[in-house]
């Protein structure tokens, strides 16, 4: 029984990184109906941009999250400039192809200087021992921060202008626009949130597991089933869903081979993909 | 007009016994990128290694010739899905002469196809798995011990410190581990020994946190398995950080790689059944000492050499000894020469099987035990702990 | 009438040189080249059929080839069936499953839908990792003496390879036999407006589930071919997710919609792989090359090569479909 109750304790603390993960591919896609792929070469890029700060400064590496968010927000004004802008009004295919041909020169690049040999953030928290099972002090650190994030990220949207802007925009373009407020700018401005959730999302995983510059794409594919769990759009929807699939990992698992979890996952994901397009919390939220 | 005459006769005399330098070509693919990146390196290094000597030494004389030797290769991603095109390409457009494998056992299994079609002798090192042998092959000869034999040593090992220890399998599901771990398994029931765990994991498993949860739930002492580098670095940094109580870790091939001693404290105690340490001290009746190697190779890439590097550098010392048994490079002659092999070099004795059901795997080389300990100023060295006759230092057991 | 069309002409002339030329020159490393080039236009042209015909864009489109492949593998080597029977089996099962798989599937529409077939591709591939008879994730392997059934090893790839050659001969015929068919029609009413299509008439519940099933069989069909040819398969090779995309980027560079367009992008692409990943000088920046050669199109040429050809030349239409 301890060992059920252990196994979903550290399925919640790795489920709340997915949660925070899916929060910025949820807030693009809610936004400008954008299907991010650049999303899993972001969190790539949030691992190693952690690995090089906490190699030039090695403090507390929570608190590089902060030069991470920054650069993050950088960095999505410029994937947004480069290919995003061009096809916001187009077909769906368009945006996916342009992501993904960002996405494929990010891996590019990234495997020229990193190849894909693993890398290490060695930084270590003391973990809190109960009986017999100990819990790693960077799972619980990592799973604070997110939610810290992801709290921050719904007060920005609820209670600032630019949030306040960016759910105009979600929810009606045009009548947003006749309202003054400039769409471009708020595209781009969500989009750049987005991308810095992710990495941020990628620098908290840097500090639990090691990493090559390909290990976005899982986190991406997670991504995907919080998201759709959650409903589009829904930043705190994702945070919850993402907790919930990690503490259904954690239930599941003392009763199956961990080989089989994928199937279940996206198995369940086909299911309520087709059973309730809009989301579990459609009704919940709208 | 006699001693111009004469000059030019000896000259040309000399020219055709010693021979102008003819070149050979060995072709390979190596993981440049994808997850066999570490391990594929390594042994590309002991390649490197074992051509640049020959050279320097004027190449492989054989039959009144010099051979020099040189490298075509390419990046197979780590996925056997171009693996036939680069070799195909290797033989037919680059005109190989002779052929080394790919790292890991699905890719030299797919490139097996096609150097056995063109009938080109290929060495496999890296690759353990032994299904391959059993499919009617006749130019391929395996440098590595077979996967049945790794955790043997470990549990006969075992049975003299520990005969009660409860016993956890938790393996990557790869041709490799699978192949390494279900021997091992019966064997472990064969000794008595309970076998309280067993599960695969995903080959690119980061998260084993529910897998140690079971672990710990099935009161085992002690933990066999692993696969490859990224993985195993990764499951005993976390049986470390999770404090599982543990007596003896055993991961596969990832804790022979000089990289391990970047883990620090989650490195200390681990075992990995080795085809080759430094300490192993055979004596070479061919090539050069242990000793000599792992000075060269130290020189030359500034890290001391693992076990992949070794077997790199054994499977050219194997090939150039061939050659030369066989006076040239002719494909058949080398073959044959190859199936007559029963030599000791630094890497240990080599003899490929020439049963028609297993041609070309590896029957003369046995492995050793390495474990991770800690010297005297407390800095983390890899010593052999088994078999006995050649231990550089005593087991330690439990660990913590 | 099929026959009068120039393209299905220059379909088989194209596919009789792709045969002869490898053969007539003895060139095993050059057909080793183009058995890719043949499956990268085998997966682009059935793509082309959800994608470019329907409108529904399908991430997981290598399911089928690798599901092929299994069933396949499985049939020529446990069972010791013909290769050509294993392979249309292989392919009859797979079209069955995407017809059922389609019917739950295809309610969904956009990218909801394309969400679905990732999902999809990643449930079965962690299925057959876990599955016994196929050797979980460590895949099956194809004896050496397999081959000896079809007169030693170095014959049966060529036959291989010619079986390959036919099938993109056929996936391309099928395209066009699509494309000027009334079925087709009804395909180009969903893309262009599903609803009002289905206010015209068109069953479209029917008419998706039935393209999702054909646009699976032959890649279906290739796969198994492929997989015996490359005599081993394990989950992480036959569902690539990357090579699903991939597919996409073909179908994208040649121009989505068209027969030609398809096997153009598809054969380019690959021959643009291959050249970068063997070349020296480049293969460190393959990804790149080709993300950028991707995002120009995008942005730049949406028709892709024959979008482009066709506002140069535009009587081009009337030939190149």
């Amino acid at each position: 029984m301890s060992g059920i109750l252990a196994s979903m304790i550290d399925g919640l603390l790795i489920g709340s990184v997915y949660g925070l993960a899916a929060m910025g591919l949820s807030l693009i896609w809610g936004v400008m109906d954008v299907i991010n792929l650049t999303h899993g070469a972001v969190i790539a890029l949030g691992m190693f941009g952690m690995y090089i700060l906490f190699a030039a400064f090695p403090v507390n590496a929570y608190l590089l999250l902060l030069p991470v968010i920054a650069a993050g927000l950088l960095l999505g004004l410029l994937i947004y400039w480069i290919a995003v802008h061009w096809v916001i009004g187009r077909s769906q295919l368009s945006s996916l192809l342009s992501t993904f041909a960002v996405n494929m020169m990010i891996i590019g690049i990234g495997t020229a200087i990193w190849s894909t040999s693993p890398y290490n953030v060695n930084f270590t928290l003391r973990g809190i021992t109960v009986g017999a099972y100990t819990f790693d002090g960077n799972h619980l650190a990592a799973a604070g921060a997110a939610v810290i994030i992801g709290l921050a990220l719904e007060l920005f949207l609820y209670r600032t202008r630019p949030g306040k802007a960016i759910r105009a925009v979600a929810d009606n373009r045009e009548a947003a626009e006749l309202m003054g407020i400039s769409s471009t700018m708020v595209l781009a401005l969500a989009f750049a949130i987005g991308i810095a959730l992710a990495a941020s999302s990628g620098a908290l995983v840097s500090t639990l597991f090691p990493f090559t510059i390909l290990s976005g794409a899982g986190y991406q594919m997670k991504s995907f089933v919080v998201t759709v769990l959650a409903g589009l759009g829904k930043p705190l929807g994702a945070l919850v869903a993402g907790v919930l699939l990690g503490l259904l990992e954690g239930a599941v698992t003392p009763f199956i081979a961990v080989s089989w979890i994928p199937l279940i996952e996206f198995g369940l994901f086909v299911v309520v993909l087709v059973a309730f397009p809009k989301g579990i919390f459609a009704r919940a939220t709208a | 007009m006699k001693r111009l005459v004469l000059a030019v006769f000896v000259l040309v005399a000399l020219f055709v016994t010693t021979g102008f330098a003819q070149t050979l070509t060995v072709g390979f693919t190596v993981s440049n990128t994808g997850s066999m990146n570490v391990d594929s390196v390594e042994q590309l290094h002991g390649f490197e290694l074992w051509r640049d000597q020959v050279n320097a030494a004027g190449g492989i004389k054989a039959g009144g010739k010099n051979y020099k030797i040189q490298f075509v290769s390419y990046d197979d991603e780590s996925n056997s899905k171009r693996v036939q095109q680069l070799y195909s390409r290797l033989i037919l457009q680059d005109k190989a002469d002779f052929l080394f494998s790919p790292y890991s056992s699905p890719l030299t299994a797919t490139a097996a196809i096609v150097t056995e079609q063109y009938e080109k002798v290929m060495l496999t090192t890296g690759a353990a798995e032994g299904k391959t042998y059993t499919l009617g092959n006749h130019y391929l000869f395996q440098m590595f011990t077979p996967g049945a034999e790794y955790l043997k040593g470990v549990l006969d090992m075992l049975k003299t410190k520990d005969p009660k220890a409860a016993v956890a399998f938790v393996y990557e599901d790869s041709s490799f581990s699978v192949s390494v771990v279900n021997p091992a398994k019966a064997y472990a029931q064969q000794l008595g020994f309970n076998v309280a765990f067993s599960e695969a994991y995903a080959p690119n498993t980061t998260d084993f946190s529910a897998i140690i949860d079971k672990v710990i739930a099935s009161k085992s002492t002690v933990l066999l398995g692993g696969g490859h580098y990224a993985d195993g670095s990764t499951l005993a940094r976390q049986v470390y950080s999770h404090k599982v109580p543990l007596k003896m870790v055993t991961l596969l091939v990832a804790p022979d790689s000089p990289k391990w001693g970047e883990l620090g404290d989650a490195a200390v105690g681990v075992i990995v059944p080795s085809q080759w340490e430094p300490q192993t001290a055979f004596k070479a009746q061919y090539g050069p000492s242990g000793a000599d190697f792992a000075k060269a190779y130290a020189g030359k890439y500034n890290t001391p050499p693992s076990y992949e590097s070794a077997g790199g550098y054994a499977c050219g010392l194997v090939l150039q000894r061939a050659i030369e048994q066989a006076g040239g490079p002719d494909t058949a002659k080398v073959a044959a020469a190859l199936n007559a092999t029963d030599i000791t070099t630094f890497y240990g004795r080599t003899k490929f099987s020439t049963a028609a059901n297993e041609h070309g795997l590896q029957v003369g080389h046995a492995m050793v035990l390495a474990q991770w300990q800690k010297d005297k100023s407390g800095a983390l060295v890899k010593q052999v702990v088994w078999p006995l006759a050649a231990k550089s230092a005593n087991l330690v057991y439990p660990i913590h | 009438m099929i026959l009068r069309r120039p393209v299905f002409w220059l379909i088989l002339v194209f596919a009789a040189l792709m045969a002869f030329v490898p053969l007539h020159a003895n060139n095993v490393s050059m057909r080793e080249d183009l058995i890719l080039v043949a499956i990268a236009i085998i997966l682009a042209s059935n793509l082309n059929l959800m994608i470019g015909y329907t409108g529904y864009v399908n991430f997981g489109h290598i399911v089928f080839y690798g599901l092929g492949g299994y069933v396949g593998l499985y049939l020529a080597t446990v069972r010791s069936w013909n290769l050509v029977l294993a392979a249309l089996t292989a392919g009859l099962v797979v079209s069955l499953f995407a017809l059922a798989l389609g019917m739950g599937i295809l309610r969904l529409r956009g990218a909801y839908f394309a969400l679905a077939t990732i999902g999809v591709l990643q449930a079965v591939q962690s299925f057959v990792a876990n599955f016994d008879p196929w050797g979980r994730s460590t895949g099956m392997y194809v004896a050496f003496d397999a081959y000896e059934r079809l007169g030693g090893a170095r014959h049966a790839l060529w036959t291989t390879y010619f079986l390959v050659i036919g099938v993109m001969a056929l996936s391309m015929i099928l395209s066009l036999g699509i494309k000027i068919s009334k079925f087709g029609l009804g395909l180009f009413a969903i893309r262009e407006d599903e609803d009002a299509a289905l206010v015209l008439g068109v069953n479209t519940t029917v008419f998706k589930a039935i393209i999702y099933s054909v646009s699976a069989f032959l890649p279906a069909v290739a796969g198994a071919l492929m997989f015996y040819k490359n005599g081993m398969i394990d989950p992480s090779i036959a569902f690539e997710f990357m090579l699903s995309l991939e597919g996409i980027v073909m179908l994208m560079l040649g121009g989505k919609g068209t027969v030609v367009g398809a096997a153009l992008g598809g054969g380019l692409y690959e021959k643009l792989r291959s050249y970068l990943l063997t070349s020296p000088k480049f293969s460190n920046f393959q990804l790149v090359i080709a993300g950028g050669l991707l995002l120009l199109v995008v942005l730049f040429a949406p028709g892709g090569l024959i979008g482009w050809l066709y506002r140069l030349v535009p009587r081009a239409r009337k030939v190149i479909e």
